[in-house]
């Protein structure tokens, strides 16, 4: 595996110079039709990134008045990254489109997080999430298909298959055999509890957008996939957050999200192919290096022991934002009928009582991801052009 | 500023990445789909929706003794000038929001700064008739003993169906073609509503009402004219 090192070596832009102004925060958006699909990936993958920032720190502040000043100093600048970052969203995608856009970060993400985690439970963990996410992008293809009328793939650009997975109706489960076992924090790699900080801001944010923007819809099958999705993503978070250990100090689950964030941004300007885009990701790299910088000193200041403790040694190369079609079909072909009982990974005959209870109840009414994705087969502009052909 | 349409890097389409379609199309073809079925078992479960959902609203009962007596004794007769009231209404929402759909297009049209048009100047005198019709739908409303601040049940769902507009008008990044095109969709059925409320005041027994109505309606067909004009002229000056 290729590695990179000094990541962190660099004092960045200072915190009393990382200024915002509401026009550029609430700038031009990027073009839904002449951008990569990609650069849409990152916007979202970072303003998922930012909003954990925030919710991580808000949570430190509830325990810790001595920090509550310096982490009220960042987070004033993390909202405004976020601001900027997430409105370069336009508003010519749908809220659905928006949403299938979300599941194509949490697959390619995702498949490229697995494949470079060293640790295989934490990597298996990545690979049943993505399983999951990988359904949810055919049914809520299904669904902006047969409701708007509009084929998922202008969003997906031919990155990403559209097929089932492991069935969406079978993804509820009992909370018990939700959590998972986490990493050691003094013989983990970093780059362990980076992916475990990344992945879980990540669906959280995809948690918390379905969970705003279902009730927005009229049609009452959608509201439901909503609600039926939207409860699998609380799962996902669930499942991605017990990765990391509970041992570890506020502090250190700072210094981690820090250097997390440092590494995405990396990873996001190496690749981003739009100029414009570019140029925020380095300039937010330079505002992280100035985060990271900052919680070191209070690292040392209140735990009395050097950041190198947490941040030294190699990391792997940038996440790679490309189409990882070939690994998710490897997967897919593998694991699909992987179901999980307590924190182990089982076969589909042995899922647990208590998940299939909880399932069934459930879905007993009535199953809006089964109903919205009947019979449905993408084809190229829609499946109406299938049945023309 | 946007212009007329223009060739570009536009990724969406399969023609853009051949290599990449023919491997989907590979997987959609080897995984099939795991539910049996088609896209009817949507609509089975809509039409079950239908048959339990509750209404979006009501009209408010009239606010006035007057207008309580009158609705009162409107129904005792068998008739329903809650319809009226609600249709009513709506129009009154309708043309108040054209008034702000047309300052959003004014905006636009200012950016493009097009020496010589008077687009702007007919883009105005329609923005102010729409005003006109405001002012006459809320005085028709009171006439009827009604309340011209209540949001009815048909102004809620004509808002809902006008969202799509406003974000056509609004984003920066639509060009004029654009915006008049999402103007045009506007008075279509501006007009054809004009017409109806033209009827429907009459068959309620308001007559007087029905004649100051015939004034909107002319004004209407001259704003389609208008409207169908402007998005002919600016298209064809671009295909050309």
């Amino acid at each position: 595996m290729e590695t990179i090192s000094g990541i962190f070596d660099n004092k960045g832009t200072p915190l009393e110079k990382q200024k915002f102004t509401w026009k550029e925060m609430a700038g031009k958006p990027i073009s839904k039709l002449d951008d990569d699909a990609f650069t849409r990936v990152r916007i979202i993958l970072m303003n998922g990134v930012e909003t954990d920032s925030l919710r991580l720190k808000h949570g430190i502040a509830r325990f810790n008045k001595e920090l509550r000043l310096p982490l009220a100093e960042i987070r004033r600048t993390e909202q405004h990254q976020a601001t900027m970052i997430n409105w370069l969203i336009g508003a010519d995608h749908s809220p659905l489109e928006t949403t299938v856009a979300y599941e194509q970060v949490a697959i390619e993400v995702t498949a490229a997080v697995a494949q470079s985690e060293p640790d295989p439970y934490q990597a298996q963990t990545y690979r049943f999430g993505l399983l999951e996410d990988f359904d949810h992008l055919y049914r809520y293809s299904a669904m902006l298909d047969r409701l708007e009328g509009k084929d998922a793939n202008n969003i997906l650009q031919g990155y990403t298959d559209i097929v089932p997975g492991r069935k969406s109706s079978e993804h509820h489960r009992h909370p018990e055999n939700d959590i998972r076992d986490n990493y050691e924090k003094n013989t983990a790699a970093l780059i362990t509890k980076i992916h475990a900080a990344l992945i879980t801001g990540a669906e959280y944010q995809t948690h918390d957008y379905y969970q705003n923007i279902g009730p927005l819809f009229a049609d009452p099958l959608a509201r439901q996939l909503y609600a039926e999705i939207a409860s699998v993503e609380e799962q996902h978070v669930t499942q991605y957050g017990s990765l990391s250990d509970p041992s570890e100090s506020h502090i250190e689950k700072w210094l981690v999200h820090e250097a997390m964030e440092v590494y995405m941004y990396a990873s996001c300007a190496e690749q981003e192919t739009n100029p414009r885009i570019k140029a925020i990701w380095e300039r937010f790299l330079d505002y992280e290096l100035g985060h990271l910088n900052v919680a070191c000193d209070w690292f040392k200041r209140i735990e009395g022991r050097d950041p190198a403790e947490i941040l030294a040694g190699p990391l792997p190369k940038m996440v790679e934002f490309k189409s990882q079609r070939d690994f998710v079909r490897q997967v897919l072909a593998a694991e699909v009928d992987l179901r999980s009982a307590g924190t182990a990974y089982v076969g589909k005959d042995k899922e647990p009582k208590s998940s299939l209870d909880y399932r069934n109840h459930l879905a007993s009414e009535g199953l809006a991801s089964d109903i919205v994705s009947a019979g449905y087969q993408w084809a190229p502009g829609g499946e109406l052009f299938r049945k023309v052909s | 500023m946007a212009t007329a349409a223009k060739l570009g890097t536009n990724f969406t389409g399969v023609q853009m990445s051949p290599k990449d379609t023919q491997r989907l199309m590979e997987a959609v073809e080897h995984t099939h789909p795991d539910v049996a079925g088609d896209d009817r078992m949507l609509m089975v479960e809509r039409s079950k929706h239908n048959e339990e959902a509750e209404r979006i609203g009501s009209v408010p009962i009239p606010g006035s003794v007057k207008g309580m007596l009158k609705s009162t004794f409107d129904m005792i007769k068998g008739k329903s000038p809650e319809v009226l009231i609600d249709k009513l209404g709506e129009r009154l929402a309708f043309e108040r929001s054209g008034v702000r759909l047309y300052d959003a297009m004014i905006a636009k049209v200012k950016a493009m700064n097009i020496v010589g048009s008077d687009l702007v100047k007919e883009l105005q005198h329609i923005r102010d008739e729409e005003f006109e019709h405001m002012v006459m739908v809320e005085d028709a409303i009171k006439t009827l003993g009604a309340d011209p601040t209540a949001q009815t049940p048909c102004a809620d769902v004509a808002a809902v169906k006008s969202i799509g507009v406003m974000q056509v008008l609004t984003d920066p990044r639509t060009n004029v073609a654009q915006g008049l095109n999402a103007l045009l969709t506007i008075e279509l059925e501006d007009n054809a509503a004009w017409e109806l409320l033209i009827e429907l005041a009459e068959a309620g027994g308001h007559p007087d009402l029905a004649e100051g109505f015939g004034k909107a309606k002319a004004q209407e067909d001259d704003h389609l004219i208008k409207i169908k004009t402007m998005v002919r002229r600016d298209l064809i000056n671009d295909i050309k």
